[in-house]
């Protein structure tokens, strides 16, 4: 009878593994940019059509950096909850509307010329952000999708943690949870505004 | 409507699922024909309601509902129809309703032809079905529905994932699901044959045609999946030993050791227990493998979405299923005797270490598999297990194997007489050392000089066993059996002669071209003309125009492409591959480096692969001998001629 017994072992052994295995995240690899300096850029800006953004007109803050675009469908689900915790007042979010235009499936962007394309970009963001709230202090154009390059950004949406000193903290792949705002984002913030 | 059409008719599938699981078994339990006659037409009844339920779904694709979340997450109005249709299973939620609708598939072709079987016998495997399906059913009900709507509609889909679009995906995934599931059905008669506690010889032929069946569906799934892997990711390799990859390897390795077996069960009555073991353990590989890629535990290239709370149920299950098996295992197996005697020259022992090796192989691909699991577990850090891994321990696996593989079949079951086995295989060494040795000349590795001789054995002795039987059967027909078997061992040898000459002497060239400038590989000359824009459906692409050419008679022009989808952010390589039965010319497009379109020098990667379709030319070979083994009179006859005793004992039992 024992030694019929040695396959249901090994699987009970495996199965503890197995269930271990699923309390970790195997894509917790940390992001090669988290600890570096944030990328800098200048874009244009949704609003203030005259003055670029750079990151370093962030510097002495600590501030959230959102990459977003009306064509995403898990933005959707994320902006509520970027909407009730902008309202918080707690630290400024910064939006990154990213290729906005030809990310795109339903729009051939080649056969648009450049001021098409930052028109329609506007007009695009302009209206899904007065649909459902605007939760930015200012929202950043990267029309070409250049700065999302440089910030390995993945897929739509992501969310990066950016201290006083320009250095990225912390990156959300994909969208944002409550939880995640609570158990990570937060406490990271706390401790970095102290110092 | 239609969507949740599709929903509904997934939950009454469900309660049907429940009758099928329950009613049979509990009907062969204890006599009573009523419920047994429930089995067929349940399983028939659940058959139709997933057809309509995946119909449903596949309708959605093709009307481009993105009210459904899953449509709007996998496809796009301007996906052609024909990847529409692949991209009902281009995700989580599609993938598992494939799933379900094959294992309805199979349980709906054993209710059909299964007439020779006794009844209680036929409740029992339908039965153990059905729980299965419960089981995928009420996973994809409480976590993965694929018809949930969403409440605010998106203007347009997300797109399928780029790496997806293409013929390959099509079919490969269908095929794949075939084998895993199709180890169901091994799986189903062995838990029948331990339940009724008859674990006789009688459960093995049963399931012989079945497990075969199975098999080839696995190997052409595993094949086409590694010929993918190749055209598609642009990295000119043809297996990267990734986590899903394995994952489908594993249940293969061990259900190519069921087959022999049930052979041997069949034919000899031994190893009863141990090939049981095999039937559950092929079936609970392949659930193993459905968890480690839908669970997201493992990384992998196969991105999948991950979330905790459909792992934890995909563990539950795993749990329920296997563990329930393994321990009725132990609990009827010490009861079983042991069977027909052998002596330790024989074609049993043969087989047996036949069986030891593949189940060593799988698990050791299993372990490397694992190992990051693991170690992570242990909160000993993180790491990946790389192919070197599984090269060390593969090698010197396979060898003794495919050198096994040319005896194996000329071993007399019982006792063989090594003098005999000498004699017999004379020639064939002679051949293989003609042919093998001259043929490893200038670069000879001895890895290469290994392989091919190995190769050339297996060939040789298959061709001395060809002739010996014909000279033996006198006029009397060869069996198909015996053809089906021989050519899936040439289809061994085949896919060996591709991995060695690949591995011995591909060559590769990363090189920077500019208009007019020509590269050199393997004896060919390519010469890039330009790269124009071009657009596709979804997609806009750079292509590469370049001449091939040797001993300057130009012989086509060839057409790598880098596609920037519109959906996704990482570009594609689309690789052009000039291939013929000897050697593959296989050239991808890489970066722009500087200039204008057309104008300015491109990063081209060129590989020269010798015999590398020899690879999926042996895949093939050992699906077709499958094929051929399963279309033996034997299966066709016993099924004819066993109906009327079938129907006798069933007159009696009732």
């Amino acid at each position: 009878m024992k030694r019929f017994m040695i396959p249901v072992a090994l699987f009970v052994i495996l199965v503890i593994f197995l269930g271990i295995g699923l309390t970790l995240d195997p894509h917790e690899v940390p992001s090669p940019l988290v600890g570096k300096p944030a990328p800098t850029f200048n874009l244009r800006q949704l609003a203030n059509a005259d003055k670029p953004f750079s990151p370093k007109d962030m510097q002495g803050k600590v501030w959230l950096l959102n990459v977003w675009s009306s064509w995403c469908v898990s933005c959707r689900t994320e902006h509520p909850l970027l909407v009730a915790f902008a309202r918080q007042g707690r630290l400024p979010i910064v939006g990154l509307s990213y290729k906005e235009v030809r990310g795109d499936g339903a729009i051939d962007s080649s056969k648009l010329s450049a001021d098409d394309e930052l028109i329609m970009t506007r007009s695009r963001a302009i209206s899904w952000l007065a649909e459902r709230g605007n939760p930015y202090a200012l929202v950043a154009l990267d029309i070409d999708g250049r700065v999302g390059i440089d910030y390995g950004v993945y897929g739509v949406p992501e969310t990066y943690v950016i201290d006083k000193t320009g250095i990225i903290r912390y990156k959300q792949i994909g969208p944002l949870t409550s939880d995640a705002l609570d158990k990570k984002i937060l406490p990271l913030v706390k401790e970095l505004e102290k110092s | 409507m239609i969507p949740e059409l599709g929903h509904f008719a997934t939950m009454l599938a469900l309660l049907v699922a429940i009758v099928q699981g329950v009613m049979p078994l509990l009907g062969a339990h204890r006599n009573r024909s009523a419920w047994i006659a429930l089995a067929r037409p349940a399983a028939q009844a659940q058959w139709l309601l997933l057809l309509l339920a995946f119909g449903c779904l596949s309708y959605a694709f093709y009307a481009n509902d993105f009210s459904v979340g899953y449509v709007a997450e996998h496809s796009n109005s301007r996906l052609p129809a024909l990847y529409r249709f692949a991209a009902v299973w281009g995700g989580h939620e599609g993938s598992l309703m494939l799933w379900v609708l094959m294992l309805a598939t199979w349980t709906l072709a054993v209710s059909l032809f299964s007439r020779a079987l006794p009844e209680a016998m036929v409740a029992r495997v339908i039965g153990v079905l059905g729980l299965v399906s419960c089981g995928m059913l009420l996973f994809i009900l409480a976590t993965s529905s694929p018809f949930e709507r969403l409440i605010d509609i998106p203007a347009d889909g997300r797109d399928l994932n780029p790496l997806l679009q293409d013929p390959g995906l099509v079919i490969h995934p269908p095929m794949l699901y075939m084998g895993y599931v199709g180890f169901s059905v091994a799986f189903a008669f062995a838990i029948a044959a331990l339940l009724s506690g008859q674990l006789d010889a009688a459960w093995a032929r049963w399931s012989r045609p079945w497990t075969v069946l199975a098999w080839i569906f696995l190997t052409l799934g595993v094949g086409l999946g590694s010929w993918w892997a190749y055209y598609e990711l642009g990295w000119g390799g043809w297996w990267f030993w990734d986590p899903v990859e394995n994952a489908s390897f594993i249940p293969w390795l061990v259900g190519t050791a069921l087959i022999h077996s049930l052979a041997v069960t069949d034919k000899r009555g031994a190893f009863k227990n141990w090939t049981v073991l095999l039937a559950i353990g092929a079936f609970s590989l392949s659930l193993l493998g459905t968890f480690l890629v839908r669970s997201g535990v493992l990384t992998s290239v196969h991105a999948f979405a991950t979330d905790p709370r459909r792992g934890l149920f995909i563990l539950v299950f795993l749990v329920v299923v296997i563990g329930s098996s393994l321990l009725l295992f132990a609990w009827r197996a010490p009861k079983v005797g042991l069977g027909g005697r052998f002596a330790l020259m024989s074609r049993e022992t043969l087989l047996l270490v036949n069986n030891v090796l593949l189940v060593v192989a799988s698990g050791s691909v299993l372990l490397g598999t694992l190992y990051p699991l693991l170690i992570d577990a242990l909160g000993m850090g993180k790491l990946s297990v790389g192919p070197p891994y599984f090269q060390a321990v593969f090698v010197p696996l396979m060898a003794p194997l495919l050198f096994l593989i040319a005896i194996g079949p000329l071993a007399r079951w019982k006792q063989a007489r090594t003098g005999d086995l000498v004699k017999r295989l004379r020639l064939a060494l002679a051949v293989a050392a003609g042919i093998g040795v001259p043929l490893v000349f200038g670069n000879w590795t001895p890895l290469v000089g290994l392989g091919l001789l190995l190769a050339v054995w297996i060939i040789a002795s298959g061709v001395a066993q060809i002739r010996d039987r014909y000279r033996s059967a006198a006029g009397k027909r060869v069996p198909r059996a015996f053809w089906g078997m021989q050519l899936a061992h040439i289809g061994v040898a085949v896919f060996v002669i591709g991995v060695t000459l690949v591995k011995g002497y591909e060559t590769e060239k990363d090189v920077r071209m500019a208009p007019n400038d020509t590269v050199q590989v393997g004896g060919y000359t390519l010469r890039l003309l330009g790269v124009r824009g071009a657009m596709g459906p979804n997609y806009r692409a750079a292509v590469g125009d370049l001449e091939l050419s040797t001993d300057g008679k130009v012989l086509r022009m060839i057409h790598p492409e880098k596609r920037a989808y519109f959906s996704s952010t990482m570009p594609m390589t689309e690789a052009a591959i000039d291939s013929n039965v000897f050697r593959d010319i296989y050239v991808s497009l890489g970066e722009s480096l500087g200039g204008q379109d057309g104008i300015g020098a491109w990063s081209v990667r060129v590989h020269y692969k010798p015999f590398v379709g020899w690879i999926w030319g042996g895949c093939l070979l050992m699906a077709l001998g499958g094929l051929v083994a399963v279309s033996d009179r034997r299966y066709r006859l016993s099924a004819k001629v066993a109906a009327p005793v079938a129907g006798g004992l069933q007159g009696a039992s009732a």
